[in-house]
C-alpha cells in the first residue's frame, strides 16, 4: 500500500512546477526555464482572474418585491399569487398569516396543516439531513470544489479532444479558453446561477453543458466564431420539475446521452439533448445523487449518493449494483481507462478504495460485475516532512481525483484537517498502472499555497486529452530531436483561489514524435 | 272463357310486375357503385392483422383538411365505434357494480298525478341511460385523441431498459394523466347532453315504452347536471375505462419496441433468413426493419464478438458479404434521405415548381417576391452542375445586388445568365440564405406550402424516387404538351382564387412544422444507421483484421459529407426553426417532432467518431476536393 510518507519531499514555497524531465516533475521560478524547453512547454493561457473584479452575483433577492411600496391586497388575491409563486405551503402560510380577515375554521386548519407540512418536512429532513440545507450549502457541500463557495473557478472542464477548456467563475459567467484563438469567450446567462460542474460533449466541437441552480444549460458555441459575448439564445435550457440544484453532469464518451444528477432528487436524469428529452432512472435509496463519473469505456457510470452508500450502473440496459460504504458518502470516484477499476474516496477518511470490475465479454445483458469488496490502495493519511524551509504536515481526506486518459498518473486532491492551522490542501500526483497488476507509485507532491485571506478553494482541473486534435504538439521544436521530454501528454491542473490556474506538466517521457512527422 | 280471363291478366301481370321487376334491375345497379365501393373499403381493411393497425412511422396530417379526412377515414371510423361500443360496455358494467340509483335502465316508479290508486309502472331511468352515453362519449374522444396524438405511434426509448422497469416508470404518469383526461371527459360530456341530452332520452323512452319519472330532475337541465355523485360515479368510470386502455397501450408499446436480437452468420441453414444482413436487404414490414436497425445500432456499440461476426469473411470463397450487405443498406437509406431532403429543398426554394421543366418559361400572376424566389428554382436545379467552390466569392456581391434592389428584374427569366447563375448559388450554400431570402419567401404568403404537397409523401421513402427522377429527366425533356401546360395554367389560377378565400385556406393551408415533420418522420430509422454505421466503422481501425471496412470508406464518407451538407443547408431554409420544441413531459410521446435534430446531431457525431478514430489517416481517402475540406474541418474540431 502506498502512503504519503514514501513521496518525495514536496518543493519550497513560491515555486511553480514548470516540466518533467527524467520521470521527475521539475519546479522553479518561471524564469528560471531553461531556453530549450519555452517552446516545448505547452502553450497554456494563463488566465489571470483577480477576485476583486469577480463580484459575487447581487441577486440575493430573488424577486423585484423591495422595489416596489408595499400595498395590501384582499386575502384571495395574496393567496393567488402565494400558489403561483411558492406553492401550496406559501398558500397556507399566507392564509394562516391572515388571522383577522378569513373565517376562523378556514385559519385554524390552515395552521394545523401548515404544522402537519412542516413536520413532515422536518421528518424527512432527519431521513436525509441534507435536504434542509439552502441550495447554495448543498452545492458547496456536494461539489467537487474544496471550498466552492470561496473558489474564484468553481467549475472546469477540457475539452476532450481539442486544445480548449471551459471555468465557471464566482461571477456565474463561463470563459471559454482556446489555443488557437486570442478571444475568450464568456457565457452569460439568466439562469446560470451558481454553477457546480460544466461538461464538453465528446464527439462534438462546440456544445459545452453546464449545471446550474435551477436546471442544465446547453451552450452551442461556434468554434469558429469571433464573438466574446454569445447570446443566450445559443443556449439551451433542459429543465425538470423537481430537479435542482444540479451538482454532477456527465457525459455518454459516445456522445448521445448526457446524465445529470442533483443531491434533492433522488432520480437521475439520462437526456438525449438533441431532442431535449429526458428518461428518469429513480432509486429511492441514498436521498439523492451527488457525483457522477461515467467510466471512459462508456460501459459503467458511479453514482454517489449524500447516504453511506453509493451505485455504480451498467450503461446498457441501467440496472445498478450497490456499495455501502461504512463510515461515509463516497466523495469522489475515478475510473481506469478500460473501465475496469473503480478508484473512489469516502468522507471522513484518508484512503483510497479500489474496486475492481469484470471485464465485459459479449454482451453482458444487466451485470454489472463488480467484485464483492473494495480493497485500500493508497493512505494519505497526516504526514510530516522535514523540509529546508520548516516542518510540512501534508495529508487529510481525499476531495476529488482525476485519472489520465491513458492511465499513467492520478492526481489527488488532499484536503487539510478544516480547524487544524498548520495542515493545508496538496495535490498528489501517483503513477499508476493498470494491467497486468494494478499499481500504485507515488511519485509527486506538492501544497497549494493559498491566500487563507482570500480563502483556500482548490479545484482539480483533470488531465489535459491527448488526441490528434489537440494542438499543443505544434509547438514542438525540430532542433531537439531525441529530447526526452515532450509535454503532450498532458497537465494535471490545479487551481487555487489566488487568482491562478497552475498547470503542472506530468508529461510521459518518450521520443518525440514530432521527429517522426 | 279461361283464355280469354288469362289474356288480360297476363297484361296486367305485365304490367304491374314488369314495371317492378324493371325498378328491382335498375336500383340493384344503381346500388351497384355503392356496395363494390363498401367492399373496396372494407376489404381494405385488415381486422385480422392488427400489426397493420400500428404504425412505426408517425403519419402526420400536413392541412386541416387532412386531418378532417383522417377522422372520417373508414379505418378510423370503425376505431372510433369499436371504442365508443367498449366504452359503453364498460360503462353498464360500473354503472351495474355501483348499483344503487345507476343500476337498471328501466325503474318501477309512480305515476305523480294520481298517488292512490298507483298501478307501478316502468319509467326510464336516467342515470342509467347518462352513464352509458357517457361511456360511448369517452370512448369516441379516447379514439379521437388517439388518432390526433398519433398514439398509433411506436417511438423506441433512448435507452434501453427492462420491461418491467419501464412499466413501473410509467405508471405515475399514466395514473395521472388518465385522472385529468377523465375530467376533461366527464365535462365536456356534461356540455353535451346540456343541449343534446333530450334526443337520445325521447328515442329511448319512446322505443322502450318507458316513463320520464316526474319524481327525478331532468338530467339536461343545470340543477340535475349539478349532481356531485353523478358527476363523481362519471368520473370514476372514465378514470377505469382510461386507465384499463392506457395500461393496455402502453404494454404494447413496451413489448412492440424491445430490443430484438438478430443473428449475424446463420448456424443452421434454414436461419438464413432471419440474419440481420439478409432482413436489411430485403423489403420487410417496417417493424422488422427498425428492429433489425436497432440491433445493428446495438451490436455496433456494445458487442465486439457479433463486430467480429460482421467483418468475417465468407467461408468458401473469403468474401466479406455480411459486411458489404449490412453497409450497402445503410448508405443506401442515408442517400435516400439525402435525394428527399435536396427534393424537398428544390420544392421550397421554388416555391414549389421545381418539379416543372426548365424549359418552360411561364409568369403566374405573383408578387415579385414570388417572381424572384420562382426564378431560383430554375437556377437551382442548374446550380447543381456548377463547380460550387469557385462561385463563393460571387456571393456576397450577389447579396450586395440583391439588398439593393430587392423590386427590380433580378429574378426576371430573361436577365443575364451571370447573374442567374449568382442568385442561385446564394440558394445553394451561402450562410446568408435566411436572411437574404426570407422577405422574398414570406411575401409569398402560404404558397410556399400549400403547392409542395405532393412532395411530402407522408414518409414512404419510395414513392420518393420515381418522383425525383422525374424532376430530374423533366428538365431534359423537350416541350410538354400543350393540354398538360393548360391544365396547369387552369390549376394555378384555381388555386390562386381559393387562396384567397380565408376559410378554405384555413383548411387547406399547410402548417409549415408539419410538413417538416413528415419528411423526417422515419428519421430514426437513419439515426441508427448512423450509428451502427460509424460505430463498425470505428472498430474497424482496431478490430477489423482483413481490411474490409477500407474498401467501403471513401464511399461512407462520401455519403456522410453530402447528407451533412444537405441538412445543414435543410436548417438553414427560412421556415425551419433551429431549436426543437419544448417537449411537457406527458405521457402522449411527441418525439417525433423533434426527430430532426436528433438526426442532426448524430449525424455530426457519426462523422466526429470517425474522423477521431481515424485522425490523420484520412487523408489518404479518395475523396473530393470539398469534402476533403469538410473533412479537415471535422479533423480540426471547427465543425
Amino acid at each position: 500500500m502506498c502512503s504519503l510518507a514514501l513521496f518525495p519531499p514536496p518543493p519550497p514555497p513560491g515555486d511553480i512546477t514548470l516540466y518533467e524531465f527524467n520521470n521527475a516533475l521539475v519546479c522553479g521560478r518561471t524564469s528560471e526555464l531553461p531556453l530549450p524547453f519555452q517552446n516545448q512547454v505547452a502553450e497554456l493561457p494563463v488566465p489571470t482572474l483577480p477576485r476583486e473584479t469577480l463580484k459575487a452575483p447581487g441577486r440575493l433577492e430573488p424577486s423585484a418585491r423591495p422595489a416596489f411600496i408595499h400595498h395590501r391586497e384582499a386575502l384571495w388575491k395574496r393567496c393567488l399569487s402565494a400558489w403561483r409563486d411558492v406553492g401550496l405551503c406559501g398558500l397556507l402560510a399566507e392564509v394562516a398569516a391572515a388571522e383577522d380577515e378569513g373565517p376562523q375554521w378556514l385559519n385554524a386548519t390552515s395552521q394545523f396543516l401548515l404544522a402537519l407540512c412542516r413536520w413532515l418536512s422536518s421528518l424527512h429532513g432527519s431521513f436525509f439531513p441534507h435536504l434542509s440545507l439552502s441550495t447554495e450549502d448543498m452545492i458547496a457541500t456536494f461539489s467537487q470544489a474544496v471550498d466552492w463557495a470561496g473558489c474564484t473557478i468553481r467549475a472546469f472542464a477540457w475539452h476532450p479532444h481539442t486544445s480548449k477548456f471551459a471555468a465557471a467563475l464566482l461571477d456565474d459567467s463561463i470563459r471559454v479558453y482556446n489555443s488557437s484563438s486570442v478571444t475568450v469567450p464568456s457565457l452569460k446567462h439568466r439562469l446560470q446561477r451558481n454553477v457546480a460542474a460544466v461538461a464538453w460533449k465528446p464527439l462534438c466541437a462546440s456544445i459545452l453543458a453546464v449545471a446550474c441552480q435551477s436546471c442544465v444549460l446547453l451552450w452551442h458555441l461556434d468554434p469558429t466564431s469571433l464573438s466574446t459575448r454569445p447570446s443566450s439564445g445559443c443556449a439551451q435550457v433542459l429543465s425538470y420539475p423537481g430537479h435542482s440544484p444540479v451538482t454532477s453532469l456527465a457525459w455518454a464518451p459516445g456522445g448521445q446521452l448526457l446524465l445529470s444528477a442533483s443531491p434533492a432528487d433522488t432520480a437521475m436524469l439520462v437526456w438525449d439533448v438533441s431532442t431535449e428529452s429526458c428518461v428518469q432512472l429513480p432509486w429511492f435509496g441514498g436521498g439523492g445523487v451527488t457525483y457522477l463519473s461515467w467510466s471512459p469505456d462508456g460501459s459503467k457510470v458511479l453514482a454517489a449518493t449524500p447516504s453511506a452508500v453509493f451505485r455504480v450502473w451498467e450503461a446498457q440496459t441501467w440496472t445498478c449494483e450497490r456499495w455501502p460504504t461504512i463510515t461515509g458518502r463516497c466523495q469522489t470516484g475515478c475510473w481506469s481507462p478500460d473501465g475496469s477499476r473503480l478508484l473512489f474516496s469516502v468522507l471522513g477518511e484518508s484512503v483510497i478504495y479500489s474496486l475492481s470490475f469484470s471485464e465485459p465479454r459479449g454482451e453482458m445483458q444487466g451485470q454489472v460485475g463488480g467484485s464483492k469488496t473494495a480493497s485500500v490502495v493508497a493512505d494519505l493519511s497526516e504526514t510530516t516532512f522535514e523540509t529546508l524551509y520548516g516542518e510540512e504536515r501534508i495529508g487529510g481526506e481525499i476531495h476529488s481525483m482525476a485519472w489520465d486518459p491513458t492511465g499513467e498518473r492520478l492526481a489527488v486532491i488532499v484536503r487539510g484537517q478544516r480547524d487544524a492551522p498548520g495542515s493545508q490542501t496538496v495535490v498528489a500526483v501517483f503513477r499508476t498502472r493498470n494491467s497486468p497488476v494494478f499499481e500504485l507509485l507515488p511519485w509527486y507532491v506538492r501544497s497549494l499555497r493559498v491566500d487563507t485571506h482570500v480563502g483556500f478553494g482548490v479545484i482539480l482541473g483533470g488531465f489535459m486529452p491527448r488526441s490528434p486534435g489537440a494542438r499543443w504538439r505544434r509547438r514542438c521544436h525540430p532542433a531537439l530531436p531525441l529530447w526526452p521530454f515532450y509535454p503532450k501528454t498532458g497537465c494535471v491542473l490545479a487551481v487555487s483561489s489566488v487568482t491562478r490556474l497552475e498547470a503542472l506538466c506530468s508529461a510521459r517521457p518518450q521520443t518525440s514524435s514530432c521527429h517522426r512527422k | 272463357m279461361e283464355a280469354a280471363g288469362a289474356a288480360p291478366q297476363r297484361v296486367l301481370l305485365r304490367q304491374v310486375l314488369g314495371w317492378r321487376v324493371a325498378a328491382a334491375v335498375a336500383w340493384s345497379v344503381l346500388l351497384l357503385p355503392v356496395c363494390t365501393a363498401a367492399f373496396v373499403v372494407l376489404s381494405g381493411l385488415d381486422p385480422f392483422h392488427p400489426l397493420r393497425w400500428i404504425s412505426i412511422v408517425p403519419s402526420i396530417p400536413c392541412s386541416r383538411l387532412a386531418l378532417i379526412g383522417k377522422i372520417f377515414h373508414p379505418q378510423q371510423v370503425i376505431h372510433s365505434v369499436v371504442h365508443a361500443v367498449m366504452g359503453m360496455l364498460v360503462a353498464w358494467c360500473a354503472a351495474v357494480m355501483t348499483k344503487g340509483k345507476f343500476q337498471f335502465l328501466a325503474v318501477p316508479c309512480m305515476p305523480s298525478e294520481s298517488l292512490d290508486d298507483a298501478v307501478p309502472q316502468m319509467c326510464l331511468n336516467e342515470y342509467h341511460l347518462f352513464f352509458l352515453l357517457c361511456g360511448a362519449f369517452m370512448g369516441y374522444s379516447y379514439s379521437l385523441l388517439y388518432l390526433i396524438n398519433n398514439m398509433n405511434y411506436l417511438p423506441f426509448p433512448i435507452i434501453q431498459q427492462y420491461k418491467y422497469l419501464r412499466f413501473r416508470r410509467s405508471l405515475p404518469l399514466l395514473v395521472k394523466h388518465s385522472c385529468v383526461e377523465s375530467l376533461y371527459f366527464v365535462r365536456n360530456f356534461c356540455a353535451t347532453y346540456y343541449f343534446f341530452g333530450y334526443i337520445p332520452k325521447m328515442w329511448i323512452s319512446t322505443t322502450m315504452d318507458l316513463h320520464p319519472d316526474s319524481k327525478l330532475h331532468p338530467l339536461d337541465t343545470l340543477t340535475g347536471l349539478l349532481d356531485l355523485s353523478l358527476f363523481y360515479h362519471a368520473w370514476l368510470c372514465g378514470v377505469f375505462l382510461l386507465i384499463t386502455w392506457y395500461i393496455a397501450w402502453s404494454l404494447f408499446r413496451i413489448y412492440a419496441t424491445e430490443t430484438h436480437h438478430f443473428p449475424i452468420q446463420p448456424t443452421f441453414a434454414e436461419e438464413t433468413d432471419q440474419c440481420l444482413p439478409k432482413i436489411l436487404n430485403s423489403n420487410p414490414p417496417l417493424i422488422i426493419k427498425f428492429l433489425a436497425l436497432q440491433d445493428l445500432m446495438l451490436l455496433s456499440q456494445y458487442s465486439p464478438i457479433r463486430r467480429q461476426e460482421v467483418f468475417s469473411l465468407s467461408q468458401p470463397g473469403g468474401h466479406p458479404h455480411n459486411w458489404t450487405a449490412i453497409s450497402r443498406e445503410c448508405l443506401s437509406l442515408l442517400s435516400d434521405l439525402t435525394q428527399r431532403l435536396m427534393a424537398q429543398q428544390e420544392a421550397a426554394a421554388a416555391n414549389g415548381r421545381a418539379k416543372q421543366p426548365a424549359g418552360e418559361l411561364k409568369v403566374a400572376p405573383q408578387t415579385p417576391g414570388g417572381v424572384v424566389t420562382e426564378d431560383v428554382s430554375f437556377q437551382s436545379q442548374r446550380s447543381n452542375i456548377l463547380p460550387r467552390a469557385s462561385m463563393s466569392s460571387l456571393v456576397k456581391s450577389s447579396v450586395m445586388h440583391l439588398k439593393a434592389s430587392p423590386g427590380s428584374d433580378v429574378g426576371s427569366p430573361f436577365s443575364s445568365p451571370a447573374l442567374n447563375c449568382k442568385t442561385g448559388m446564394l440558394d445553394v450554400n451561402s450562410p446568408w440564405h435566411g436572411s437574404v431570402q426570407s422577405p422574398h419567401l414570406r411575401r409569398g404568403g402560404p404558397k410556399l406550402w400549400t403547392l409542395g404537397s405532393e412532395l411530402q409523401m407522408n414518409g414512404s421513402h419510395h414513392e420518393s424516387f420515381p418522383m425525383l427522377s422525374a424532376a430530374r429527366t423533366g428538365s431534359k425533356v423537350v416541350q410538354p404538351s400543350f393540354v398538360y401546360t393548360w391544365l396547369q395554367n387552369k390549376q394555378e389560377q384555381i388555386k390562386n382564387f381559393l387562396s384567397k378565400r380565408a376559410l378554405i385556406m384555413y383548411f387547406f393551408s399547410k402548417h409549415p412544422e408539419a410538413s417538416i415533420q413528415a419528411i423526417f418522420s422515419d428519421a430514426q430509422m437513419h439515426i441508427w444507421a448512423l450509428e451502427g454505421l460509424s460505430h463498425l466503422v470505428a472498430a474497424s481501425f482496431t478490430e477489423d483484421h482483413f481490411g474490409v471496412v477500407q474498401t467501403a470508406l471513401p464511399a461512407i464518407l462520401n455519403t456522410l459529407l453530402t447528407l451533412q451538407e444537405v441538412v445543414d443547408r435543410h436548417f438553414k431554409l427560412p421556415h425551419v426553426s433551429s431549436k426543437p420544441p419544448r417537449i411537457s413531459g406527458s405521457l402522449v410521446d411527441t418525439s417525433y417532432k423533434t426527430l430532426r435534430f436528433a438526426l442532426r446531431a448524430s449525424l455530426k457525431t457519426a462523422l466526429y467518431r470517425i474522423t477521431t478514430v481515424f485522425g490523420e489517416h484520412l487523408n489518404a481517402v479518395q475523396v473530393s476536393a470539398e469534402h476533403k475540406k469538410r473533412l479537415q474541418q471535422f479533423l480540426e474540431y471547427k465543425e
